[in-house]
């Protein structure tokens, strides 16, 4: 076991985690621990763009953006963090660029700006310009940017290093976050960073799902860390479904593409969102979207061969901008699909692609342990963290700016909180022990069961019975499967026994985060019976703001992957805006 | 490196249905694990593959069913993060974004694809290379925005072609299919390397950038630019589709003419 000492440890380097390692690192000693290389962090993959209420190409400003984003979340965003948010973006985005991010300009040089999902002006009037983008790879270059200017200012990386646990020391005024365990991969030592603070900025689950935008690697694992400990997670039974994944495949098509004027339609040909969003039609956020696709393809309007999915046109925009604004997409559907955009309509049907829940944070990035507490020195920021700006349907756009801003301010609050303090506190008993029992259960002969097998499995039923609709059967169903499935998890076999950049082994610890949070994913479902934002339940379709408007908080009981799951509830926070009817 | 004995594995339990339309590939992959392995072999897997299937599918088709020891890098499986560049018949490519239909030989013939590490990086395991000496170079060019004097409020102002100067080097998503694809590199590690020299220019012919001077001093060292001698591996290697020769030439044109 190797030991090491910083005042911050930020896990993840992603797009958040870089964010506020620029500002922790310029402050204090900082780590930050990844178990990718930094830039393959799936930030990466983000593609139209960043809201801010620059006002560049027309009227905006940031209060309609914070209107936006509360109505897109179908209120349960809190309304003090979602104005904070609205309001810090214009500096995020002028930050990025004065860091060297390079934004496609305006004719005048400025930043330029294109419409999104659920972005308007004058609260609902009509689509606005409001993202600030870089052809399709803004997230490309919002990560290599932030990892540029890592690089400026000398942070510190442990890259492949494989964080399994954090260390949390009981004081007479409850937990104290002292450090984390990880795993290298290079040589499977573990290693011990005590730390004042810790930050998470670990990223999504995307992978419990088949059909998915996310990365082999979301797996979840920093929700997974917190949810063991006892600690709580908010609002997982939102998860968005992105629109346009390619058919069959799930890789992400921006929604860029409609912001240029790309339009979804029918097998018929028809402009189906004309029917379910009157005013913005194919800009409706994407939860509308998604189920109304999903409703096109189940009343058989869906188009191919199996009519199981709708047609993106974008043929109408011509080659100059499908070229100069849209080149990656357009290459993907060449690539993947052998659809070439510039000519025909792109096959695309809903993928699985964003946790509007995780981690519950305040709007200093410090994790709640309850409806009222902090836990001193651990902070959440990015798609792991629920803040909650983006309530039950985040905005498209409103992620790269989540973790921009919120990463921006856990990193600081991370990094004067270790100022602030003299010493460390002590870390608690055998910190390594709990990995160290982990990964040689993981290793030890106790079982045949198939990795692979149980992720297909799992994977397969949280689409059939846990995506876009859901109803009280198919959640049972997928309940009734996880806990079989996590069963069997017991029983698993990691063929690779070496010590050599075990992947073999690293992809089996990923399948228990997996399950454990399908299952925190489902048993929230099950509660929450109504219809908002990205949970749909067909036997409760309406919004019921009587029993429901409120965040969920989901606690292990016990230990064990088995352990029961406790739902406890956390009131939503409302500055001024009052809950009306969603229509767009 | 020395030919060794091929040796075809066994299989980890039971296999998945085959999928209908799928054929019977043998991919030959180049295995080394130092913990156990004295030196390298080659090992072949027969396995059923969708022609629209990626490379990586393969892969994971023989890591999950096959042989879960194999080793090597992985992550968007679109092409974006850059993990996962090989050597696939021979050239540099992400597995990521082969398919499977491109490398098919024609009529019945059966196929074979051979994957290797990318060369002139140390081996760690099996597929997975020491990316260190790769980020070093990178780093050792001044990757980022150099500015000196006071910042403005609002944004830089940019014109769109100055943006657009530039535009093809800010797509390199540093994957290093580039740099392991250059003779050069491979003889002298010390050499920066395509890579390192595309994120020099990204910054060098940005118009908001101070830094040139000091970036184009550094690739006028021995080890910079005028190791090129323009094979043009690089540019073919390139899955970002970036014309890497071309930006390193224009690094040696500035250095020349003294302007960017």
């Amino acid at each position: 076991m190797q030991f090491h000492k910083y005042d911050v440890v930020i896990i993840g380097a992603g797009g958040a985690g870089m964010r506020a390692a620029i500002e922790s690192g310029q402050r204090a000693r900082t780590a930050v621990l990844t178990k990718l290389y930094p830039t393959r962090s799936h930030t990466g993959a983000a593609q139209g763009g960043m809201c801010a209420a620059l006002a560049n190409v027309e009227e905006d400003n940031w209060e309609w953006h914070t209107f936006d984003t509360i109505k897109g979340g179908d209120y349960l965003v809190d309304q003090d963090a979602a104005e904070i948010m609205a309001k810090e973006a214009i500096d995020a985005v002028l930050d990025l660029e004065k860091m060297g991010l390079p934004f496609n300009r305006t004719p005048e040089g400025k930043i330029d700006q294109r419409r999104f999902g659920g972005h308007t002006r004058n609260h609902g009037e009509a689509a606005v310009r409001r993202a600030c983008y870089a052809a399709d790879r803004t997230g490309h270059m919002i990560l290599q940017t932030l990892y540029q200017n890592c690089v400026k200012h000398g942070i510190e990386f442990f890259n492949e290093f494989y964080v399994l646990d954090i260390c949390l020391t009981e004081t007479e005024n409850g937990p104290v976050c002292t450090g984390a365990v990880a795993y290298e991969l290079a040589t499977g030592e573990i290693h011990v960073f005590q730390a004042k603070s810790v930050v998470f900025a670990t990223g999504g689950f995307g992978k419990v799902f088949k059909t998915t935008s996310n990365a082999h690697t979301l797996t979840g694992d920093g929700m997974g860390i917190i949810f063991r400990k006892g600690l709580p997670l908010e609002d997982m039974e939102f998860y968005q479904f992105h629109p346009t994944g390619l058919a069959g495949l799930g890789i992400l098509l921006t929604e860029g593409a409609r912001g240029e004027g790309a339009i979804l339609r029918n097998a018929s040909g028809e402009r189906f969102m004309e029917r379910y969003a009157p005013t913005i039609k194919d800009l409706a956020p994407r939860d509308i979207v998604a189920r109304s696709m999903a409703l096109e393809v189940l009343e058989g309007r869906g188009a191919g061969p199996n009519k199981d999915y709708v047609l993106l046109d974008c043929t109408h925009l011509g080659a100059e901008v499908l070229e100069t604004k849209l080149p990656d997409i357009t290459e993907f559907a060449r690539t993947y699909l052998a659809v070439d955009p510039v000519v025909e309509p792109v096959p695309v049907y809903p993928t699985a692609h964003y946790a509007m829940g995780g981690i519950p944070t305040n709007i200093h990035g410090e994790v709640l342990r309850d409806n009222d507490n902090v836990v001193p020195g651990l902070y959440a920021a990015g798609e792991c963290a629920c803040v909650s700006v983006h309530g039950a349907n985040r905005l498209g756009t409103n992620s790269l700016l989540d973790i921009n801003v919120f990463g921006r301010r856990a990193g600081i609050a991370a990094a004067e909180y270790a100022l602030s303090r003299d010493e460390h506190v002590e870390l608690p008993e055998n910190p390594a022990a709990q990995v160290e029992a982990q990964v040689a259960l993981a290793l030890s002969e106790h079982g045949q069961e198939r990795v692979a097998d149980i992720r297909t499995e799992l994977q397969a039923t949280m689409d059939a019975n846990a995506s876009v609709y859901r109803t009280e059967d198919t959640l049972k169903q997928a309940l009734h499967d996880v806990q079989a499935l996590k069963e069997r998890y017991a029983h698993i076999s990691v063929q690779d026994k070496g010590k050599r950049f075990n992947t073999d082994l690293l992809e089996a610890v990923e399948l228990g985060f997996l399950l454990e949070l399908a299952e925190v994913l489902v048993h929230g479902a099950l509660a929450r019976k109504e219809s908002r934002g990205g949970h749909a339940r067909e036997d409760y379709p309406n919004r019921d703001d009587t029993n429901f408007m409120r965040h969920s908080m989901f606690y292990k009981q016990g230990e064990g992957l088995t352990a029961d799951i406790r739902l406890d509830y956390k009131p939503v926070t409302f500055t001024r805006y009052k809950p009306m009817e969603r229509k767009y | 490196m020395t030919a060794t004995a091929e040796t075809t594995t066994g299989s980890r339990g039971s296999q998945p249905p085959v999928p209908d339309g799928a054929v019977t590939v043998t991919v030959k992959i180049r295995r080394f694990n130092p913990e156990f392995d004295d030196e390298p072999r080659w090992d072949s897997f027969d396995i059923p593959a969708l022609p629209s299937d990626r490379v990586l599918n393969l892969l994971h088709h023989i890591k999950w069913y096959v042989d879960g020891t194999l080793t090597f890098r992985r992550s968007c499986a679109h092409g974006i993060c850059g993990s996962d560049a090989m050597r696939i018949n021979g050239v540099n490519r992400l597995a990521c974004k082969v398919l499977l239909k491109d490398l098919l030989q024609k009529g019945d013939k059966h196929t074979t694809i051979t994957i290797e590490p990318i060369k002139g990086l140390p081996v760690n395991k099996d597929l997975l290379v020491d990316m260190e000496p790769f980020f070093e170079a990178f780093r050792a060019v001044k990757p980022y925005l150099v500015t000196y004097g006071n910042e403005p409020t609002r944004e830089r102002i940019q014109s769109a072609a100055d943006r657009e100067r530039f535009d093809d080097t800010t797509k390199c998503i540093l994957c290093a299919c580039c740099t392991t694809s250059c003779p050069v590199y491979w003889t002298e590690g010390s050499y920066f390397g395509p890579a390192a020299i595309v994120s020099a220019h990204r910054f060098i012919f940005d118009s908001r950038d101070e830094g040139a001077e000091e970036r184009l001093d550094i690739l006028n060292d021995i080890d910079g630019v005028w190791r090129c001698r323009t094979t043009f591996n690089c540019t073919d290697a390139c899955p970002r589709g970036i014309q890497v020769t071309k930006a390193i030439q224009e690094v040696k044109r500035a250095l020349l003419f003294k302007r960017v």
